[in-house]
């Protein structure tokens, strides 16, 4: 396994809702798909652990941070348009 | 009685600590309910939201959250500290606590899907609860839609914190940018929405002068002072609000006379000026309105009583030898802590500023007269809305010292005519003596005559006057001119021919 290509995630949500579980679901299949297998997910609840948002500076949820491999990244909504996600991720250049 | 209002429910307010926004809103801030402060870019909008969680920490022993948007807590903590506020203290003393949503510098965000603000409402409800909150201000909410692309998501949540800051009981502010003075109350036409309350804060540009006001838009079922009130920001205390019309007409008047200094006017008075009262002495330029002022101040000082003077057209060491000129001497007088002469150059500071600071002095002198010599010195840097605010205020503290107020007004030509002086203060003030030259026969002579004196009979007579080393001396009414008000005297002595 190659760890420069280890991407460490960090996902933010509000609480376990219907919309929370279907963001969870959207971006683990988007990671199965393109890299699977090679990530670590961290799931943080905010309603739970709020220091934490105030520390990291997330204001929507859910808020994706991509923390490696580098630069560092935000996405925010439910993972809807894929592209999108893989475009802030930085597996799609462009 | 009009101030009870019977079956009207009332909603609790909370005093914010501001000076004289208290007074205008009728006693502070709806509690636990959102007011949007409103304001154009330098308009001390956030100014507004500092003070109000440093008064609450202040007076009332209120813990505050500040939520910004916008500037970065260290800037906030920095740009405070001059006016006396230290955030880092209160932070520690668990006071105070930034929930900081400030934008991450060069960090751009990518938008996939729907999302919602339900972490920034987490963090404040975490944040209200551990330091358990009263107040609570964000800043601004221009900055919050400027982080996110969809403005109806942002709308939304601002909403539900807002519904959440009331179910937790905490009053707080959210301020809006606008992008002009009058016009729509914030740039994304929602703001007022968000909230039951909207005040406004402005920050005109009135014939090359800023002037600040705020006003009370919207105060949902509840009372309040309309129409904008002037205020200033203070080193050392922040935002001043000047309210007018929030002041009571609670001022006793005393029918105890007191001396004008000069006999033979007390005589013309009635016997003297009402200790509770305001004069008003107008003229051209030479009639001799220092030398009133001059003889008043002697009078207040013979009888043991504490003179403050104002000097806005002359210097101490002038007015210290005019006296002197007249027999009075200023030295003693001030040595014996009975006189304050203040001199100051109306240009050296905002109308406002030196309401701030006359009201300061006064507080602490404590006199039992005050001159202001020449208040019509004032108008040259207002204009004339902020001149009018200011007598009207300042006649309005005097009065409500419940002391002897004698101002005097310059008239802009020499024969007569009245000063803008004049048209704002005529209906405050208890007596008006008007001093007038008068040319007849190719002389000039001076004229005074007193032309109101509310409760009192007085001498209607236009008494010719001179001037001489012991000060004023009245003398025969001038019979037979006519005019001499107008500034145009007449002779009117038909019968009479020219020797």
């Amino acid at each position: 396994m190659d760890l420069a290509t280890q991407y460490l995630l960090k996902l933010f949500v509000a609480g376990r809702s219907a919309r929370t579980e279907q963001a969870i679901a959207n971006l683990r299949g988007l990671c199965e798909g393109e890299f699977p297998g090679n990530y670590e997910l961290v799931i943080i609840d905010v309603l739970l652990q709020p220091a934490i948002a105030e520390a990291m500076k997330i204001l929507a949820t859910p808020t994706l941070i991509k923390e490696g491999p580098l630069p560092v990244r935000r996405i925010i909504g439910d993972f809807s348009d894929k592209e999108k996600v893989l475009a802030g991720i930085g597996l799609l250049a462009r | 009685m009009f101030t009870h209002i019977p079956n009207y429910p009332q909603i609790e307010k909370i005093e914010t600590g501001i000076l004289g926004f208290d007074l205008i809103s009728s006693g502070g801030l709806p509690k636990g309910r959102t007011t949007l402060v409103s304001g154009t870019a330098g308009s001390a909008k956030t100014l507004f939201a500092v003070q109000f969680l440093a008064e609450g920490i202040l007076r009332s022993g209120d813990t505050g959250v500040f939520v910004t948007f916008e500037e970065e807590p260290a800037d906030i903590r920095r740009n405070v500290k001059s006016l006396g506020w230290d955030i880092e203290t209160w932070e520690a003393a668990g006071k105070w606590l930034f929930v900081d949503a400030s934008p991450e510098p060069g960090e751009d965000q990518v938008e996939s899907g729907r999302y919602d603000l339900g972490a920034l409402l987490a963090r404040i409800e975490h944040a209200v609860a551990r330091i358990g909150a009263a107040r609570l201000s964000m800043d601004s909410l221009g900055a919050i839609f400027a982080q996110f692309r969809d403005a109806a998501i942002v709308r939304s949540e601002l909403f539900r914190i807002a519904y959440v800051l009331r179910q937790l009981k905490v009053t707080s502010i959210m301020t809006s940018e606008r992008t002009q003075e009058y016009g729509e109350i914030g740039r994304f036409g929602v703001e007022e929405f968000v909230a039951d309350n909207v005040v406004i804060l402005r920050n005109v540009l009135e014939d090359e002068k800023r002037r600040r006001t705020m006003e009370i838009l919207k105060y949902r079922g509840t009372s309040h002072q309309k129409g904008e009130f002037p205020f200033t920001i203070v080193s050392g205390r922040g935002i001043l609000a000047m309210p007018l019309s929030a002041m009571e007409l609670n001022q006793k008047s005393s029918n105890v006379r007191i001396s004008s200094g000069n006999d033979e006017l007390d005589a013309m008075c009635g016997g003297g000026f009402f200790r509770d009262s305001i004069i008003l002495a107008s003229g051209a330029t030479g009639t001799g309105k220092t030398l009133i002022t001059t003889e008043f101040l002697n009078g207040g000082a013979k009888h043991g009583e504490r003179c403050l003077l104002f000097a806005f057209e002359e210097s101490r060491e002038q007015l210290f030898r005019n006296a002197e000129g007249w027999g009075i001497d200023f030295e003693t007088m001030e040595a014996s802590g009975l006189l304050k002469v203040v001199c100051a150059y109306p240009e050296a500071a905002s109308l406002e500023d030196h309401l701030i600071e006359m009201k300061d002095i006064i507080e602490n002198f404590k006199p039992d007269r005050i001159a202001v010599d020449s208040l019509s010195a004032m108008e040259r840097v207002a204009t004339p809305r902020g001149f009018r605010e200011f007598v009207i205020s300042l006649t309005s503290f005097i009065k409500h010292q419940e002391v002897a107020g004698l101002f005097t007004s310059t008239t802009p030509t020499l024969m007569g005519g009245v000063s803008v002086t004049e048209t704002h203060i005529s209906t405050l003030t208890d007596s008006i003596i008007l001093l007038r030259y008068v040319e007849t026969n190719g002389s000039m002579r001076r004229g005074l005559t007193v032309l109101k004196m509310r409760g009192s009979i007085h001498d209607k007579d236009i008494l010719e006057f001179t001037i001489d080393s012991s000060g004023m001396h009245l003398g025969a009414p001038f019979l037979h001119v006519t005019g001499i008000l107008a500034g145009n005297p007449r002779d009117a002595s038909f019968g009479s021919h020219i020797e």
